[in-house]
């Protein structure tokens, strides 16, 4: 089985203000993770935080390549995809907290965040819901001819539910302008990937869907970038879907306080040893010759940013209690 | 005066669909067979069935593939497509067959169609119409018989629409498709011949709004879909004991217009509740627990509920016959009342 880009395009040479935009994105993506972390174990707010530390250059290889207009749909895991798609972290933060300057004003929480505005049509609470849904934002595109693409990010373990299966069968006979990006991270909650995938890669299952697939390595932003690219100028040229699959890693358990103990400590330290932040930070430093002092500053500016974030969440409101009967329906806010 | 037009229930339903379609380039139609032979126009053999019940023929010829899309057999794909396009500026009308079927694709439509307004704080609209059939009475048993509008009304968010006649349909249908959240229309197979004057222009029957279908003084009969038949052949039955009976046609379960049925029993004094639905927590309970709850010091007697017994439907044909309530039932159930 190859696992080739699909078309013979090659993604030209990122300059360094690109990659120093990747390596920011990351940078935001891991501080945001990391501040929820301490907040959760705080008890700061109610519910659960998947984090996705260790996956930050998938969301922010592939969103890079999206105009703004382009839709995503994302996963319980989903902060990193939203700050990536340029979601505001100080309204993702209060939504976390369940405040009413929220990204959905409190209602959705840390597994629903959405920003239509940003065409990030919502984090899901449902494994593999998201991938009919891109399919049916594609559908939109294709049929009003906006030339947009959807991203449907979903992990390994939605590789195996059925919606993964009829999503690509249908983005397929319709040829849609969807670009499906699995993020496997080796593990469904507890569950091995080994143990529940039936196929050796995900992105073996794409021929039996007549669609390209190409698998990334998901612990480096450049090698995302550039197959995401090609994927996406697939699907925006209207040849169809193709199916991305990153090999990527969680650091973190399934959700903030699970101790993972379904894996090895060895297993870890070989996936933490090739981070994607490091490794990007190495070929600034060496290819692109930016100075230490410079990364240094931009991790110092994503905490900032964090510290603001946070003090926007704390700052602000909860929902007024008349919130509960508001926008159940859509006629009238009440 | 010229003459009355008549259209069925199946016509009224294409016609809403079709004047939609032309007057909102936005308004899409999905689903199993929805034309039939796609992909086959070269050879003329497209459009072979315009939906299992032949509702919308005509619409892709006038339409064309791009706005009458043939699925595949693939219910959560397409209800989650749907849901998709509804999010991203289309007013899709997604066909179900069968009600039944959701049971292999609940999630489009009870975790996303449903809750994305509210989960997004009122920052996207689902304006997304599942059509589906329901009901029994056309010897397909249990799998593909089920009223199961209830189960779609329990969920916040959902809208849900049950018509009776061809005038309501054309006129909920129309107001589905314009309506800006998710809505469920519930067509019964049996009412699809049903004929009635249908106006030719487009025309919105609000939804939450029931209709007094037969006005009386003495007990008030309350339906929906196929069984507000069964009330008004009931009501018929019991003018010659002597009792007039009025009759409630509810149109919609959810919003449920609750003022039109205390109204009425307010009046009366008397409810009986005739639902093909399952007994246990369903449209029967729900109206039967509203009135208790509200009308309570007008009731001259208990509520009574005439539904399918807490079984599957039956396939033998006496045996489905006997399951859905009938006005002999309904009439029954008057009479113990007074």
């Amino acid at each position: 089985m190859s696992h080739t880009a699909p078309g013979n395009q090659t993604s030209e040479a990122l300059s360094s203000e690109d990659l120093l935009a990747l390596h920011a994105t990351m940078l935001l993506i891991r501080a945001f993770e990391q501040r929820v972390a301490t907040l959760v174990l705080k008890g700061a707010f109610s519910g659960v935080g998947h984090l996705c530390v260790g996956q930050e250059a998938v969301a922010a290889g592939v969103c890079a390549t999206l105009r703004d207009d382009d839709y995503v749909t994302s996963t319980h895991r989903g902060h990193g995809h939203c700050l990536a798609k340029g979601v505001d972290p100080g309204e993702m933060m209060a939504e976390l907290f369940g405040r009413a300057t929220g990204t959905c004003r409190g209602k959705g929480g840390s597994m629903h965040i959405a920003d239509f505005r940003r065409g990030m049509l919502g984090a899901n609470g449902i494994v593999g819901a998201g991938l009919p849904i891109a399919c049916g934002a594609a559908l939109t595109a294709k049929l009003t001819k906006s030339g947009r693409v959807a991203v449907a990010f979903f992990g390994d373990g939605a590789s195996n539910i059925g919606a993964f299966h009829e999503s690509l069968n249908l983005a397929s006979v319709w040829k849609l302008p969807v670009v499906f990006v699995c993020e496997n991270n080796r593990y469904g909650e507890a569950t091995p990937v080994e143990y529940a995938l039936a196929a050796g890669h995900v992105a073996d299952r794409a021929p039996a869907y007549r669609m390209p697939g190409v698998i990334a390595d998901g612990q480096d932003v450049l090698d995302v970038y550039a197959k995401a690219s090609d994927a996406v100028a697939h699907a925006r040229a209207g040849e169809g879907p193709v199916l991305l699959e990153c090999e990527t890693y969680r650091y973190f358990g399934h959700f903030v306080g699970d101790p993972a103990r379904y894996r090895s400590a060895q297993e870890v330290e070989w996936f933490r040893s090739r981070d994607c932040i490091l490794r990007s930070a190495e070929c600034l430093q060496e290819q692109h010759g930016v100075a230490p002092k410079r990364l240094e500053a931009m991790a110092a500016d994503a905490e900032r940013r964090m510290d603001e974030a946070v003090a926007f969440a704390e700052s602000s409101p909860v929902p007024d209690g008349s919130e509960i009967l508001a926008d159940v329906y859509s006629e009238v806010r009440q | 005066m010229t003459a009355e037009r008549i259209l069925t229930f199946r016509e009224a339903i294409t016609e809403a669909l079709r004047l939609e379609m032309r007057r909102d380039p936005a308004v899409i139609l999905l689903g199993e067979d929805v034309a039939g032979g796609a992909g086959r126009d070269a050879e003329g053999l497209s459009e072979a069935w315009g939906g299992a019940f032949a509702e919308y023929k005509g619409l892709y010829a006038e339409f064309g593939a791009d706005r009458v899309l043939d699925t595949p057999i693939s219910e959560m794909g397409y209800l989650g497509a749907a849901v998709g396009a509804a999010i991203t500026g289309l007013r899709p009308v997604a066909e179900l067959m069968f009600v039944d079927f959701i049971g292999v694709c609940l999630d489009p439509i009870m975790n996303q169609a449903a809750f994305a307004h509210y989960m997004s704080g009122g920052r996207v609209n689902v304006p997304l119409t599942m059509l589906t059939h329901v009901g029994a009475g056309v010897g397909m048993a249990a799998q593909h018989s089920k009223m199961l509008y209830s189960f779609f009304a329990h969920i916040p968010g959902l809208k849900v629409v049950a018509p009776s006649s061809a005038y309501h349909a054309k006129g909920l249908l129309t107001a589905a498709i314009r309506d800006n959240d998710p809505v469920i229309f519930c067509v019964h197979k049996l009412l699809l011949g049903q004929s009635e004057h249908v106006p030719e222009e487009a025309y919105e029957f609000p939804i939450g709004r029931a209709r007094i279908a037969r006005p009386g003084a003495d007990v008030t009969l309350i339906g929906a879909a196929l069984t507000v038949s069964v009330c008004l052949q009931a009501a018929k039955a019991l003018k010659a004991d002597g009792v007039d009976a009025e009759v409630v046609d509810l149109l919609s379960l959810s919003p449920l217009d609750e003022e039109t049925v205390l109204a009425s029993v307010r009046r009366t004094g008397r409810a009986v509740v005739v639902d093909e639905g399952f007994p246990r927590a369903g449209m029967a309970a729900d109206v039967a627990a509203l009135i208790a709850g509200q009308a309570f010091d007008d009731l001259d007697g208990p509520v009574k509920m005439v539904t399918a017994p807490h079984a599957p439907v039956p396939f033998s044909r006496s045996l489905e016959l006997a399951f859905m309530p009938s006005p002999d039932r309904a009439r029954a159930a008057v009479l113990e009342l007074l």
